[in-house]
């Protein structure tokens, strides 16, 4: 039991601060790229729900594409795929030059566009349970389009939204999980040094579970907080 | 007026359609994707090596088989394995409605990747007590630990859908069959299984996928599935079509079966069709 709480504490002979480390590049990663997946989600949605043809078949094959394929291979398609096509468009102009691809900022795009194609379901549906009465109203007391969709849309469509979309941010913080395997010190590759130089498997992809469940939980803390908050002003039936 | 004074009545012109802004934009962002979709049909042709295909086609082939194989086989031992967690979450006796909320929060909570770690490399920590129970054959396959890690960790998907499913069943089917003076036993198969069958057919479609999606981790536990035929090309040509191949081959699985659950829901449901 001594020898275990020396493995895990802060010390030299102990892994607490790498993994710290890699709980702290679990949570960046995950906070950088919900904000990106919302955003693009939810243009992605507006396409989905516009008149013209061609918008929405644009949307749908983003979704389609993104939703279809793993999200381990998304990620090494982004990974060495931008590679090779940065380094050849480089080529072009400089013969010398080699380009590196970030992990942080391939593991961020490939995270964003996976959550964004499922993002723009959620939001799609949101948008359908929205009356249409909701934008004539605001039409007729003479909001613009923009106004109509920030001050009467938008706060109705987090509220639906949300249980969704917190769905959705429980997946995205496991999906991070897939980032060690391009090189990224994550949670899961702190641990499996750890594990590898110790000898502790179990104890050590254990602490890695334990500290996926610990994040669900604050997360759901945090989720019901926001639900309190986006339904203060929803009507009491 | 009859019907055919009306019918020649002039109808005002249909409207010309204009090219608004959002429609110069659809077109825009179609001609990128079709721009894109060329590309790679371009490079797939430009790259096209008759004894690279006929190399690594039928590694692909029994990529595609593993892959298959160990969705199949634990999609039913996971749907078995989650018939008692369903129930347990349904019990209202403590004793085991905890134990089943904390398997479920527990296998949903943590990533798939680090599940299949805990069972492939954290139970060859206790290789001496396996040896001595004669189980050590079982966990030293990558094979092995990973069936047995996408069993319990999909169990748990699946005893969520089931509970979710069943629970869906309003309260008056049951009443309504118990008046009737059926018994419980036949009041689950014959009234509540058939309609909880219906809810439960899209999540169960879903689950499936992202089984398929998610079995691609097993490459990393040296399981040569698709992923992992697919890794090991890559590594052998440094050719990037080996990846857009998988790509290509995870796409056609995918869409198949979602049509194919679409298809059977349409099918079952038409009774409800107004």
């Amino acid at each position: 039991m001594d020898s275990t709480l020396v493995l895990l504490g802060f010390g030299p002979q102990g892994w607490g601060d790498e993994i710290a480390s890699g709980v702290f590049i679990t949570v960046t990663l995950s906070l950088a790229t919900l904000p990106l997946g919302l955003a693009v989600g939810f243009f992605i949605a507006l396409g989905k729900l516009s008149p013209e043809p061609s918008m929405r078949l644009a949307a749908n094959v983003y979704t389609t594409l993104f939703r279809g394929l793993p999200e381990l291979l998304t990620l090494f398609l982004v990974y060495y795929g931008a590679q090779i096509g940065l380094q050849r468009l480089v080529k072009l102009f400089d013969e010398t030059a080699n380009i590196e691809i970030n992990s942080f900022i391939a593991g961020m795009v490939a995270l964003g566009v996976v959550f964004s194609s499922y993002a723009s379901e959620v939001f799609l549906s949101a948008f359908r349970a929205i009356p249409q009465g909701q934008y004539e109203g605001g039409y007729a007391i003479g909001l613009t389009r923009w106004q109509t969709m920030r001050l009467v849309v938008l706060p109705q469509l987090i509220r639906i939204a949300l249980p969704g979309l917190s769905n959705l941010w429980l997946i995205l913080l496991k999906d991070t999980a897939l980032v060690s395997v391009i090189g990224l010190s994550d949670i899961i590759r702190q641990t499996g040094i750890a594990a590898r130089v110790t000898k502790e498997a179990f104890l050590f992809f254990g602490i890695a579970c334990l500290l996926y469940v610990i994040l669900a939980i604050l997360s759901s803390v945090a989720i019901s907080a926001i639900e309190r908050w986006s339904n203060r002003a929803a009507v009491v039936r | 007026m009859s019907s055919d004074t009306v019918s020649a009545v002039d109808r005002p012109p249909p409207m010309a359609r204009v090219w608004t802004r959002e429609r110069v934009l659809g077109h825009v962002l179609m001609a990128i994707w079709i721009a894109l979709g060329a590309g790679i049909v371009l490079f797939l042709v430009q790259s096209w090596k008759p004894d690279l295909i006929y190399r690594y086609a039928p590694a692909y082939l029994s990529g595609l088989r593993v892959t298959i194989t160990l969705v199949l086989l634990s999609i039913v031992l996971g749907a078995v394995l989650s018939v008692p967690i369903a129930l347990g979450r349904m019990s209202k006796n403590p004793l085991f409605a905890w134990p089943a909320y904390a398997y479920v929060y527990f296998f949903r909570g943590t990533p798939l990747l680090a599940q299949t770690f805990l069972v492939y490399y954290g139970l060859g920590t206790f290789r001496p007590e396996l040896q001595a129970v004669g189980l050590w054959t079982f966990f030293r396959e990558a094979w092995y630990c990973a069936v047995l890690a996408f069993t319990l960790n999909t169990a748990a998907y699946q005893a969520e859908i089931l509970r979710g499913a069943i629970q869906s069943v309003p309260r008056g089917q049951w009443e309504g069959a118990a008046s009737l003076g059926l018994h419980k036993w036949l009041t689950f198969r014959k009234i509540i299984l058939p309609q909880a069958f219906i809810v439960a057919l899209r999540p169960y479609g879903n689950e499936i996928i992202l089984m398929i999606k998610g079995s691609a981790i097993v490459a990393i536990i040296t399981v040569y599935d698709l992923m992992g035929e697919t890794r090991r090309a890559f590594s052998r040509t440094f050719d990037f079509q080996t990846y857009i191949w998988a790509a290509v081959i995870y796409l056609a699985l995918v869409e198949t079966l979602r049509n194919a659950v679409e298809w059977i829901e349409k099918r079952l449901t038409r009774h409800l069709k107004r």
